[in-house]
């Protein structure tokens, strides 16, 4: 018998808002748009962060990363004529932090040296990677043919080199590659795989331009290449040696990484006299990236509500002059034997259909700005269904809250003078 | 009327019923000490001056309003101690109101407007169509079921509006100058369908100044300053 006298009050709402298609049509306008704008705009904020994200979660959330940086007090010395110097990460910092610390699980070190290759007749300048096999572990690098290096080839000090997809292009390497020799700088390197570039955009924390990268079994590259870099530009010449360009250390889980990275960089503090190594976390990155992306939808979020809050008083607004449209009829309700209650729940039905209406209009208006936008400007966009559950959610409550006020007021009339309202 | 005493039996009873009202600093005394009684079955009318107190007795009678002191007994129940459900529920199961402009409701069809105390009272989708096509064919609209009250004449509307009344199947009719908003030969016709209706047996009180359509009633009621000034019976 509830239901159906709730059905029925439905029915009676949806009826009195056709009455006045225009005004209820207005009178949406307000929760339409608000509604709209908070999926809209909480779905570009989303797809902005998301990729942010990811970028920061492929590098490993459980991932320490060192990597060698110039000191600044050796920046100027450089500027003489002739100079060398010596900084970065060593083959003993790595021993020493494996060693050291528990909680880590393995640690991938790299070693990137510029030397031009060539295969057959095509020559193209890669970035010689020295490596261990674990960093293809660290590193997700799907195998595009052949294989990666592994612990034989350490062993065996095998001159042996993974392409990327993108440096094999260039020199014209393909599956059938596999197996040829690849010369870098006079040594002969056989050809055993290739992974697929990152896709990640370039300037990455571990390494920038890897799409050119060549991967080789890091005591082949200390042996063949050493640890010294010439570098010669105009006017001046310029020594380097570097051990190790980059370390990647994984701890065991995520809660252990801060305190490793914290313990990591007070041991580097006390074996380098100089800051010559740069420590990043990705799980810092990430849970500070998460902190930018909640303080930004909590501004977007907050602009929404006050389209959503100007929608309600307009709802509330329109509710009170039907109410006073429509005293008589409260009388003639009242007269018959209808409870406050029964009134209160009529106009508040109406103000429900008025404001979901509304919302399931800014949902679809919601849904579309973000399509555009991903379609029409290229940006990534992620409607979540926390939004559209937020937004129904809004849109009910927006008609409660406003519609609640006009309801007492019309089941508070006295039915005496309402029957005598003109 | 099968039970003997049923014609005898009191069916509203008042005993030195005071309204009060107040306005500004001034009380006024709407209704001064009213003592009367209406028997089950009659047809009642009250007259009286504006502000002879006659609209207030009507409010108090159709439990729109309380008394401020003195006894109100209506079908039996202490009416002047319920509090606003228990007055809105009384209304829907005992009284029926029929209104000098019809109050209709202009959004509802003929329909409608007679089921609406049936909607309150919770009656089911079919008992309550076959009721409302009962009533309008003994009000004979029942070709004009589905209209609106304003694509009908005041008349139409009229017994639309004594249809919804006894949809309920009401022990009061409450009429406010029925009559007051047609012209005479339909005012008849509302007045002789009151009279068949008081002829089956339903109590009717009616609020008129019109001595012709009092001239219909057995019991002409007569109001002055919020006191019963004398009563006329046939």
């Amino acid at each position: 018998m509830e239901n159906l006298r709730l059905v029925r009050n439905i029915q009676l709402g949806v009826k009195n808002l056709l009455l006045h298609k225009l005004r209820s049509f207005l009178t949406m306008l307000g929760i339409v748009f608000g509604v709209a704008s908070v999926i809209a705009m909480l779905s570009i904020g989303e797809g902005a962060s998301k990729s942010a994200l990811d970028e920061i979660r492929r590098l490993g959330s459980s991932n320490i990363i060192l990597q060698s940086k110039k000191p600044v007090e050796d920046e100027a010395v450089t500027n003489r004529r002739s100079m060398m110097s010596i900084y970065g990460l060593t083959y003993e910092d790595e021993r020493r932090i494996a060693r050291t610390f528990d909680a880590v699980e393995r640690t991938a070190p790299a070693k990137i040296i510029r030397k031009e290759a060539r295969l057959g007749d095509r020559a193209l300048e890669l970035r010689i990677v020295g490596t261990t096999p674990e960093w293809f572990d660290l590193v997700a690098r799907p195998v595009a043919a052949g294989r990666v290096l592994l612990p034989r080839d350490v062993h065996a000090v095998s001159n042996v080199v993974v392409l990327t997809e993108f440096g094999a292009r260039k020199v014209l390497a393909t599956r059938d590659s596999i197996g040829e020799n690849l010369q870098i700088a006079g040594n002969s390197f056989e050809v055993i795989g290739i992974v697929q570039s990152d896709s990640g955009q370039g300037g990455s924390i571990q390494t920038p331009d890897q799409q050119v990268d060549a991967y080789i079994p890091i005591n082949v590259a200390r042996e063949r290449f050493g640890d010294m870099v010439f570098r010669m530009t105009t006017g001046s010449f310029e020594r380097e040696t570097v051990e190790l360009h980059q370390l990647i250390v994984q701890v065991q889980s995520n809660d252990e990484v801060e305190a490793v990275a914290a313990g990591i960089d007070a041991m580097m503090k006390h074996f380098h006299k100089k800051t010559d190594y740069d420590i990043s976390v990705p799980l810092a990155l990430l849970q500070q990236a998460e902190a930018t992306k909640r303080t930004y939808n909590i501004v977007l979020g907050s602009i929404a509500s006050i389209s959503l809050l100007v929608g309600g008083i307009g709802i509330m607004n329109i509710m009170l002059a039907s109410v006073t449209e429509r005293t008589r009829e409260i009388g003639v309700r009242r007269a018959i034997g209808a409870r406050k209650r029964q009134i209160i729940v009529q106009f508040l039905i109406e103000t429900i259909v008025l404001s979901t209406t509304g919302g399931f209009i800014g949902i679809l208006i919601g849904l579309a700005i973000p399509w555009a936008v991903t379609v029409f400007a290229g940006m990534p966009t992620v409607v979540t269904g926390l939004s559209l559950g937020l937004s129904v959610g809004i849109s009910m409550a927006v008609g409660v809250i406003f519609g609640l006020y006009p309801a007492i007021r019309a089941a508070n009339l006295d039915p005496i003078e309402a029957l005598r309202h003109e | 009327m099968a039970v003997l005493d049923s014609a005898q039996s009191t069916v509203v009873q008042l005993e030195d019923v005071h309204k009060t009202y107040i306005m500004g600093d001034e009380k006024v005394h709407a209704l001064a000490g009213v003592t009367i009684s209406f028997e089950e079955g009659i047809f009642c009318s009250i007259m009286g001056p504006s502000g002879s107190g006659k609209s207030t007795m009507l409010n108090l009678l159709g439990c729109l309003d309380r008394p401020t002191s003195g006894i109100f007994i209506l079908a039996g129940q202490d009416v002047a101690t319920m509090n606003d459900d228990q007055l809105s529920d009384f209304r829907l199961r005992h009284l029926g109101f029929i209104f000098q402009s019809f109050n209709l409701i202009p959004q509802l069809t003929v329909r409608e407007n007679i089921e609406l105390p049936l909607f309150y009272l919770g009656w089911e989708k079919e008992e309550s169509a076959a009721r409302a096509e009962e009533l309008a064919d003994r009000v004979g609209l029942l070709d004009r079921l589905n209209h609106r009250p304003t694509e009908l004449s005041g008349g139409q509307q009229q017994r639309v509006a004594v249809a919804r009344s006894l949809s309920n199947d009401p022990q009061i009719i409450l009429a406010d100058e029925p009559t007051g908003n047609l012209d005479t030969a339909t005012g008849e016709q509302i007045m002789s369908m009151l009279i068949d209706l008081n002829a089956q047996g339903k109590t009717i009180l009616m609020v008129t100044h019109e001595p012709e359509v009092a001239a219909h009633t057995q019991r002409r009621v007569h109001m002055r300053d919020g006191l019963i000034e004398r009563i006329e019976e046939d």
